[in-house]
């Protein structure tokens, strides 16, 4: 029997180890030993500690993201490394921004006259070519609808290297007359240009007045409805900034009412349509009173009433008074 | 008795604690050989309250995921012999199976052939004091069962109610709400040396893992080699095993009676080694290869080398005829079933109304051993292999390995025990006051 003191593992000598003869050749590697094939206790316990769930994921998850977040940590913490790392991540990605299949080679504007065109190009101040990674269109688009000529811009990077930006221009819609000059205005009131910088094709209504293009929708309402007027109109003047008055090439006036402006003329007209008194010797006729029509007559007009009846025909009808 | 209640229900604790969590090992510590299984509990039919057996013998609940084997060392006649070698002939087996399942197992169940088991039978009577037996009585009448003299350092291993009677009814399996005055009960008791389960408690307890239940060998291989109508009619399972030929009897699904031969493969093994004066290893080998129990004229003709390496060349090149072989194996065969026919006998097997006998085990697998065995224990005898699980491999399916499949079967089913009832109240004042206690404190 095996003492009880003697060694467990086998050693892995050989028990009758020959002296060193270099005349001799190299024996062949003995048999190994059989080994015992029972596990340790400690190798036992390493593999049921491995096979214990949690201790697994700890091991195989908690451990590999511990120690990535460790080194990052600690090479992060070099403010060298970190500019380093700054650095070498800015030329990567500048090394792909310039590459030429992001690069902007042409601006092209459409739906622009030439002279906002230009006004457009100065705008975007865009020296090409231009890497598209640089272009934050949303600005461009905001400078360029900055613009007082342009309603709407839509820009878009086409393929080629082609930026395009599609313009709808603002449409002349009145004259206004300002302290400053007459400008044009589009139908929402917004600045397109001064008048003498633009060659109308057509003639537009006028209007006047402090505050003038914040009505702009009641000025274009009450042109259509003074369309019967025609060529006596001049145009519409805002007075106080509340209500309309028609002014006419005569220096005449049509004073209308702050509420239901539109109707008072349709109702002056129908009483010119009754009676031509447009055509007679009124230097205002004033609507501003719902109730009462009001009508001032000229100096010789009143001269001329002031006369005998007998000359004078029929006698007047109604109340005359300014 | 209270002691061995109390660690018994210990261990059944430990048993519910690690079907809870689903997984359990069963590790049949042989002489041959050590083999473990790692058996995963399906969770969704385990917490299903099962009503008796179900269509699937108890079976459908488990399946095993891991499975190994390893030689054994350090055990003689089935019982723990060098405590450092079984130890890690233990941890093999159970690494083994460990990195199959790819789990860690933490609770096992043992089955232990050897330790000198002795049956005993005990009656127990009580009058009932009316109306339906319920389940106090049945732990009254457990309970004034006497307890035989074990001798000194003997502890209980099973102790299973077998039968019931009420009144003159007897073959109740299970007597609670039956009607009667007179409750008895026959009670089987199997003893074993104590200190063999105090060495195999400290050699599990140093491989890191909890007991939690011993059960006897030729029990285990019984449950699993005997198949339903042989449990329920009477028959007897032995279990030849390396070391100890084991015997269990059965009768109505219980096993009445338990014994152990101490003689084994493993002593026909040192026979050959020593008639022929080869090693043990060879004489092994030869005895797996070439064995047998009933000797024809050709085995006179079948030569077996027998090669050795003590550099005595005659000596080394001898052969042997199988037939001489076979004159070394039959006198010890026939000596273990003659053993065994003697304990049959003097537990009176003759009486039992079925005489089935079923030879199973490592041993058993000797090319005519059932023509041998049945002219020395009666003509029914046959030749048993363990029950088919789920997931066992091909293997570990023969018939040395009946014992531990059995266990399997225990652990997924255990029987009835006696420590399985609470013990009467009258008979511990001090306790229903504990209980009391103990009700208030869970319940406020």
């Amino acid at each position: 029997m095996r003492p009880l003191i003697a060694e467990r593992t086998p050693s892995r000598a050989p028990r009758h180890a020959p002296p060193p003869n270099r005349l001799q050749a190299p024996e062949p590697p003995q048999a190994e030993i059989p080994r015992d094939p029972a596990p340790s206790i400690w190798s036992y316990r390493a593999q049921r500690l491995w096979l214990t769930p949690h201790f697994r994921r700890l091991v195989r998850v908690w451990l590999p993201c511990f120690v990535v977040a460790l080194g990052l940590g600690i090479y992060f913490s070099q403010s060298d490394n970190r500019t380093a790392f700054g650095e070498s991540w800015q030329e990567l990605r500048s090394g792909i921004e310039n590459r030429p299949e992001f690069r902007i080679t042409v601006l092209g504007i459409e739906g622009a006259s030439d002279a906002v065109m230009a006004e457009i190009r100065a705008a975007l101040a865009i020296d090409l070519p231009v890497s598209s990674f640089d272009l934050d269109l949303d600005a461009l688009r905001t400078r360029i609808e900055a613009l007082p000529a342009v309603a709407r811009a839509e820009l878009r990077i086409q393929s080629g290297g082609y930026l395009a930006v599609r313009v709808s221009e603002r449409v002349p819609a009145l004259i206004w007359q300002t302290r400053e000059g007459p400008v044009l205005i589009d139908a929402e009131g917004h600045h397109v240009a001064a008048l003498a910088d633009r060659v109308l094709d057509a003639p537009l209504p006028v209007i006047g007045g402090d505050g003038a293009d914040r009505v702009a929708d009641q000025a274009l309402a009450l042109h259509a409805a003074a369309q019967p007027l025609a060529e006596r109109l001049l145009g519409l003047a805002w007075v106080g900034e509340r209500r309309w008055d028609v002014v006419l090439v005569d220096g005449r006036r049509i004073l209308l009412p702050q509420t239901g402006a539109v109707q008072a003329l349709d109702r002056a007209l129908a009483l010119h349509d009754a009676t031509d008194i447009l055509d007679r010797d009124v230097v205002r006729i004033d609507l501003r009173h719902p109730d009462r029509l009001t009508v001032q007559t000229t100096p010789a007009a009143i001269e001329e009433m002031n006369k005998p009846p007998a000359l004078n025909g029929a006698p007047p009808t109604g109340e005359q008074r300014g | 008795m209270n002691m061995l209640h109390q660690s018994q229900r210990a261990m059944r604790a430990k048993r519910q604690d690690a079907l809870k969590r689903g997984v359990v090992a069963v590790l049949d510590i042989g002489t041959h050989k050590i083999s473990c299984l790692v058996l995963k509990f399906d969770q969704a039919e385990a917490a299903l309250p099962s009503e008796g057996i179900g269509a699937m013998a108890g079976q459908a609940n488990f399946r095993i995921i891991g499975a190994s084997t390893t030689r054994s060392r350090g055990m003689r006649f089935g019982e723990i012999d060098s405590l450092q070698e079984t130890e890690r002939a233990i941890r093999t087996a159970v690494q083994g199976a460990q990195k199959m399942a790819q789990m860690r197992v933490d609770h096992v169940i043992v089955a232990l052939a050897g330790a000198r088991p002795r049956s005993y039978g005990l009656k127990g009577e009580v009058a009932l004091s009316g109306g339906s037996v319920t389940d106090e009585d049945v732990a009254r009448v457990l309970a004034v069962c006497d307890m035989p003299d074990l001798g000194p350092g003997r502890e209980v291993l099973h102790a299973q109610p077998v039968n019931f009677a009420l009144d003159h009814r007897s073959g109740l399996t299970d007597p609670r709400g039956h009607v009667g005055n007179q409750l008895s009960v026959d009670m089987h008791l199997l003893s074993i040396e104590g200190a063999v389960i105090e060495t195999l408690l400290h050699c599990v307890r140093r491989c890191d893992l909890d007991l939690a239940g011993v059960a006897s060998a030729p029990y285990a291989a019984g449950i699993s080699s005997l198949v339903e109508d042989e449990q329920e009619l009477g028959a007897a399972c032995i279990d030849m095993g390396g070391g100890t030929a084991s015997l269990s009897i059965f009768i109505k699904k219980h096993m009445i009676y338990a014994d152990t031969v101490r003689m084994g493969g493993n002593h026909v093994t040192s026979d050959i080694s020593k008639g022929l004066q080869i090693s043990m290893a060879d004489a092994e080998r030869i005895k797996c290869r070439f064995g047998g129990v009933i000797a024809t004229g050709l085995d006179d003709r079948e030569v077996i080398e027998l090669t050795g390496e003590t550099g005595d060349w005659h000596h080394d090149r001898r052969t042997a005829t199988r037939a001489e072989l076979i004159g070394v194996m039959r006198p010890r065969v026939e000596e273990i079933l003659e053993e065994v026919r003697a304990r049959l006998d003097a537990a009176g097997f003759d009486h039992l109304p079925s005489q089935r006998i079923v030879l199973t085990g490592g041993a058993s697998q000797i090319p005519g051993l059932d023509g041998l065995a049945s002219r020395i224990l009666g003509n029914q005898v046959r030749l048993g292999r363990p029950l088919r699980v789920q997931g066992l491999p091909q293997s570990a399916a023969g018939p040395a390995f009946s014992a531990v499949v059995g266990l399997a079967l225990f652990a997924a089913h255990p029987q009835d025990e006696w420590w399985d009832f609470e013990t009467p109240s009258e008979r511990l004042p001090a306790r229903s006051l504990k209980r009391a206690a103990k009700w208030l404190r869970d319940n406020w």
